[in-house]
């Protein structure tokens, strides 16, 4: 264990100086993380917002023979714009996307509502059209709205009370909206916090292998009395040490950032004590290991510090796999999920930064796995530099 | 001391060294002598355990490489070829670092490398960043590191390669001084002038064999040559066809 400190001792306070490479790595998530935020948070905040004060464009065909209804479509920023269709152009109008959404009010029109039945309007939309959904959806709810103020109205003028209409009184209550519209941002985060944590120890696991080799400092390296496995994982030691440091640097400017933004609107955590930044760290930093081996096993085998450079780029983009299939299957925590790395990492930040109780199984799963497996690919690692091809 | 008996080793098809056999005794320096490609490095590489041989074995002070390779690196000092230091640190923590691999107290070690950084003459760069060293520079601090620990057997891979004549000269005088107080001196080379001038003894090798090995004074003798370059040539190609 003795030499283990050692060699991490001499890595950290080699990287340490070597400022160039310090800075790129320990700079990148620091002020790409709060950028990020600040700027997908306003994104989906205005994008929500936009949906609901938005204007729908409605062309109208012979508007003239319903003008009341036409008035009513107005006052809820329904734009209507008078249209002279016929119904076969009034269908190649929609499937070509001139308009997304056409009303036409056929001649009998007004003389069924003036006697009291039921007024025919056509209403052209394509369902495949998944932008004009949004419109059509409004269009259609005004539209069942002006109809049911009708009937109102003929009810009471024949002296009936109208709530006999209304047999349920349904109050619709979205409690998704604000964080299905956080999914994203979440998502993003946490690729953003891990890609960092990888990138601080990125440097010093390619020089302390790859460069090593190519300076020519690693043969007499070799020549000290100590096992091969313990000067490896003293470099996998100090390649931890960055990414916890590249890991806190960046959840602690996510925090800020988030702070700043203001939580609330994204209905995400609006309590981010220092309790949970700690717990943010905890959660990811288990993944640190796991990674360093992985970039060390991967120098072993390259020829050249530049070689190296370009696989252990791959291993930065890994935990953005596992997050992409979440997100496209809508995956939800579960046991066996929690043994993945950097899905499991994902569930625990999202879990805490949505302020959600996070289960003691669930945590102690992912931290215990992910260090699981870093413990293996560290032992793995150590058995790689036994190889003799090592010396180039 | 160190003893080689019979060390074989191939890499895929190539036999890089075969059946070598040699040793160097304490006190005296022993030059490992031939033409690029021939197979010094691997011997060198097997001795000081960075190889495994294939079969044979090396014997430091009695240690067998292959069986306690910890214990027979404890009494080496290695420079291998091209040995590089770590730019970012200077050279007494170079130095200190290796000590401390070695397993000396933090206590020694700094006082070791002291030592060495008097003993080579490195007062007025020890505590620089090795970065802008120059090539001279750079070589005694991989001697310092190489010798922290005060071992008993030094192993040198051609390292006088790209030095200028100061530091060749400073090499030499240290690799006598060493001699002086009872070390093992195995260092190998391609170029004659640097192995007649320090060694006691001479193997000399090509296409991973020992062709001929003995005093400077018996190489010649044997070789009918009053030169020992002309003796080199001869032993490396005994029809005279070159």
């Amino acid at each position: 264990m003795r030499f283990v400190f050692i060699v991490l001792r001499k890595e950290v306070r080699e990287n340490l100086r070597d400022r160039r490479s310090l800075v790129s790595a320990l700079l990148f998530g620091t002020l790409l993380t709060p950028l990020l935020v600040t700027l997908l948070v306003n994104l989906t905040v205005r994008h929500s917002q936009d949906q609901d004060n938005k204007s729908v464009t409605l062309a109208v065909v012979h508007g003239e023979r319903a003008p009341n209804l036409l008035a009513d479509l107005r006052q809820y920023r329904i734009d209507t714009i008078a249209a002279n269709l016929d119904d076969a152009a009034a269908r190649a109008a929609v499937r070509l996307q001139h308009y997304r959404v056409v009303l036409a009010i056929p001649d009998n029109y007004a003389r069924q509502m003036s006697q009291g039945l039921p007024a025919p309007v056509l209403l052209y939309s394509d369902s495949s059209d998944g932008a004009a959904g949004s419109d059509v959806a409004r269009v259609r709810a005004l539209l069942g709205h002006y109809a049911s103020n009708i009937a109102r109205l003929r009810l009471m003028v024949r002296g009936v009370d109208p709530t006999v209409l209304s047999a349920i009184a349904m109050q619709d209550i979205d409690v998704a909206t604000p964080t299905s519209r956080s999914v994203l941002i979440l998502g993003t985060l946490t690729v953003v916090i891990l890609m960092t944590m990888l990138m601080g120890g990125l440097p010093i696991a390619l020089d302390a292998t790859a460069g090593e080799r190519e300076r020519g400092s690693l043969e007499p390296l070799l020549t000290v009395p100590v096992r091969r496995e313990q000067l490896i994982y003293g470099k996998i030691l100090a390649a931890c040490v960055f990414m916890l440091i590249s890991l806190s640097l960046s959840v602690c400017s996510m925090a800020l950032a988030l702070r700043h933004v203001g939580l609330d609107r994204i209905g995400m955590n609006q309590n981010m004590s220092l309790i949970t930044v700690l717990e943010l760290i905890a959660s990811c930093a288990a993944l640190a290991p796991l990674g360093a081996a992985l970039m060390t096993i991967v120098a072993a085998f390259t020829r050249s510090y530049r070689e190296a450079q370009n696989y252990v780029g791959l291993i930065i983009a890994l935990p953005t796999f596992p997050l992409i299939f979440a997100s496209i299957l809508g995956l939800q925590p579960t046991v066996w999920l929690m043994m993945v790395p950097a899905l499991s990492q994902h569930f625990m930040v999202t879990g805490l930064l949505r302020a959600e109780p996070v289960s003691a199984l669930y945590a102690t799963l992912s931290v215990s796995v992910s260090l699981l497996l870093g413990a293996l690919a560290a032992f793995a690692a150590g058995r790689l530099y036994h190889r003799e091809k090592l010396l180039g | 001391m160190i003893e080689a008996r019979h060390l074989h080793k191939r890499f895929g098809a190539v036999t890089a060294v075969e059946d070598v056999s040699l040793t160097a005794r304490d006190g005296r320096i022993t030059g490992l002598l031939g033409p690029n490609g021939a197979g010094k490095s691997t011997t060198l590489r097997m001795l000081y355990t960075v190889l495994q041989t294939d079969s044979g074995d090396a014997f430091i002070d009695g240690i067998s490489a292959a069986a306690s390779s910890l214990e027979a690196r404890r009494r080496m000092g290695v420079l291998p070829h091209g040995a590089g230091i770590y730019p970012h640190l200077t050279a007494r923590e170079n130095i200190h670092y290796f000590g401390e691999l070695h397993g000396l107290a933090r206590g020694e070690c700094a006082e070791r490398a002291a030592q060495m950084i008097e003993l080579l003459e490195m007062a007025d760069f020890a505590d620089r960043q090795a970065k802008g060293f120059s090539q001279g520079q750079r070589l005694k601090t991989a001697l310092a590191r190489a010798l922290v620990h005060g071992p008993q057997n030094i192993l040198l891979d051609e390292p006088t390669n790209g030095l200028d004549v100061m530091a060749v000269r400073t090499l030499r005088t240290l690799l006598l001084k060493l001699k002086a107080t009872g070390r093992c001196i195995l260092f190998s080379s391609h170029v004659m002038q640097e192995v007649s001038a320090v060694c006691d003894e001479v193997v000399v090798i090509a296409s991973g064999k020992v062709v001929a090995c003995g005093t400077p004074d018996e190489l010649r003798a044997r070789a009918g040559s009053t030169d020992l370059e002309e003796a080199f040539v001869h032993f490396l190609d005994p029809a005279g066809q070159a």
